[in-house]
């Protein structure tokens, strides 16, 4: 039982990082059917801004926590402006041209900022400055970071602002009005192109404090780790109804848990000694309580795209979004 | 209020409005008839910008050149344009679609108090203001996006077949909305394939034809010009 509660942490921790990034590719999708694949570098930009920036005000004397601080307040307008760039430069001048084109300029966006990324901080794993205090508390078993309940109120704090944003105020009743229809939100005297960019923007945003949680979270940051994330997080996109903003968080949340639990099972699971039927052919591995697991908790990364296949399978319209053939 | 000089509209090669030119007075209702396809819908959008027009045309809109303001500009100098069908945002609220007619304005009390109006008008939105717009019927639709224009409060508005779709109470009530407003000294263009109606709510009209302006008077002529009596009256 303490593995399940332990899993359980784990899998909001990582969900709610999800669901942060997941709204990254919702949002730009919802507003203009782009599957914006430079997203995870956003977030890549934001962990390693907010890596160069930590360790160098940690090395010149800031507490740790003020440190992260800096490095929060440094990386978020950087990537702010990255997103907006990435709108303003490959995507803007394509609105009007076939789906395809923006999607492969958004893979071809994603190349050149990982190269970039490359350039400035080498093709090294960095190492985050282990400063921060480590504190757990004991709860039914499982052991519980104070980083994991910093992380996990973080982004449940993020996601409720952007609601406020997005069915609160006029800039998100103008959003939901473009991703809806954007020839008569120009009607309503919206500036559509300045919508579409404040989302990016505010995508961005998002993606730099997850980029900095992340970072902080494993204690590394590298070049291509907006690759894996981001395609985690799109499939939590999916996985919600991509397009939908609730559907993002709530797909983020349940993909970390998938994946923990998953991870945390699945050696138990695969392990062949517990089944009978092998006996006679694993003896002498499964003697003396012996085992042979088949597939470990290295195996974790698969399962964010066995959920992708599956909900694309059975439900592509995702668990919270509408079926496509109301968007006609 | 507006002046339209050689306006032009092509769909790739093909021309849908082929040069018309035309003024309409401040206060003035004008109406605009024509059979399917004669180009109505195509001049509104391209007077709203939604359209990409010929360079050689001119659009002064209170007397200034507006050809080449994108739409969002135009509405903030007070043009609007309720299009052909029901341009309502689906997956918003009713409230929320009045709101958004209102996007271009900051005065909230007086917002509030063209929101208490719109609602006299149309009482059984009201009563369904928390409903997602996309769940009405065809003609609250109709009459939602036509209150929502309202909430702009616009100077000069343009209005795509407000009868369409509509069961013969609801037309009527939706001119009686439209001659209150007319009243009000806002500038209305109104295209309708309801001739009859039309030119009995306008002051007077333009006949369109394939593309051009084939005949102009005052809508007492018109409604006794036999051709049009012949043509879109149905005598
Ligand atoms: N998107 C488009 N692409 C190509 N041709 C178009 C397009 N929209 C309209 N047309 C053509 O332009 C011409 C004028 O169309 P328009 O919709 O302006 O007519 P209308 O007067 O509004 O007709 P109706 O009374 O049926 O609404 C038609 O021949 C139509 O086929
Ligand atoms: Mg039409």
């Amino acid at each position: 039982m303490d593995i399940f509660f332990q899993q359980i942490v784990n899998g909001l921790t990582l969900g709610s990082l999800y669901a942060i990034v997941a709204l990254g590719y919702t949002m730009v999708y919802g507003i203009i059917q782009l599957i914006n694949f430079a997203h995870g570098e956003v977030v890549m930009f934001g962990a390693m801004i907010a890596l160069s920036v930590v360790s160098t005000a940690s090395g010149s004397g800031f507490p740790p926590l003020a440190a992260v601080l800096v490095g929060i307040l440094a990386a978020i307008p950087a990537c702010m402006t990255l997103g907006y760039l990435l709108e303003r430069v490959a995507y803007r001048p394509l609105r009007r041209a076939p789906r395809l084109a923006p999607l492969i300029t958004a893979i071809g966006m994603s190349i050149v900022l990982q190269q970039v990324a490359m350039m400035i901080w080498s093709r090294n794993v960095l190492s985050f400055p282990q400063n921060l205090p480590v504190i757990l508390y004991e709860v039914a078993g499982a052991s519980i970071s104070a980083l994991q309940i910093a992380i996990i109120g973080l982004c449940l704090t993020m996601m409720a602002g952007l609601a406020f944003v997005v069915y609160r105020t006029r800039l998100g009743a103008a959003m939901r009005a473009t991703a809806e229809n954007p020839e008569i939100a120009r009607l309503m005297g919206v500036d559509v192109d300045r919508v579409i960019a404040a989302t990016f923007v505010i995508g961005a945003a998002l993606a730099a404090v997850a980029g900095l949680l992340v970072g902080i979270y494993y204690g590394l940051a590298h070049y291509t780790m907006g690759a894996t994330l981001g395609m985690k997080a799109f499939s939590a996109a999916v996985l919600g109804g991509i397009g939908n903003i609730p559907g993002a968080m709530v797909g983020g949340i349940l993909l970390g848990l998938v994946e923990a639990l998953g991870a945390g099972y699945i050696g138990d699971f695969t392990d062949l000694c517990q089944y009978g039927i092998f006996d006679a052919i694993f003896q002498a591995r499964c003697a003396d309580g012996g085992n042979l697991v088949l597939f470990g908790s290295n195996y974790q990364d698969v399962f964010a795209f066995v959920v992708l296949i599956l909900v694309l399978v059975f439900r592509p319209s995702g668990l919270l979004g509408e079926r496509v053939a109301e968007r006609a | 209020m507006l002046a339209v000089v050689n306006l032009q509209v092509h769909y790739g090669g093909i021309a849908a409005v082929k040069g018309i030119s035309f003024a309409i007075e401040k206060g003035e209702t004008v109406a605009f008839v024509g059979a399917n396809g004669a180009g109505k819908t195509s001049m509104l959008k391209a007077l709203s910008r939604l359209l990409p027009v010929g360079t050689k045309g001119s659009i002064r809109l209170s007397g200034e050149e507006i050809i080449a303001l994108p739409t969002h500009r135009l509405i903030h100098r007070g043009l609007a344009l309720v299009p052909e069908g029901r341009g309502v945002f689906a997956r918003l609220s009713v409230a929320e679609n009045l709101a958004m007619g209102a996007y271009i304005r900051k005065d909230k009390q007086e917002i509030a108090g063209d929101l208490e109006r719109v609602y006299a008008l149309m009482p059984h939105l009201k009563a369904r203001h928390r409903q997602l717009a996309g769940t009405l019927s065809g003609g609250e639709q109709q009459m939602l996006a036509l209150g929502r224009a309202l909430m702009g409060r616009p100077q000069l508005l343009l209005l795509d077949e407000p009868s369409m779709g509509l069961a013969p109470m609801m037309v009527h009530k939706v001119f009686e909305t439209i001659r209150a407003v007319a009243a009000q000294q806002v500038t209305i263009l109104l295209v309708e394939q309801n001739a009859k109606l039309a030119l009995e709510t306008a002051s007077r009209g333009y006949v369109m034809e394939s593309g051009r302006i084939t005949l102009t008077d005052s809508s007492t002529n018109l409604l006794a010009d036999p051709r049009v009596r012949q043509a879109y009256l149905g005598e």
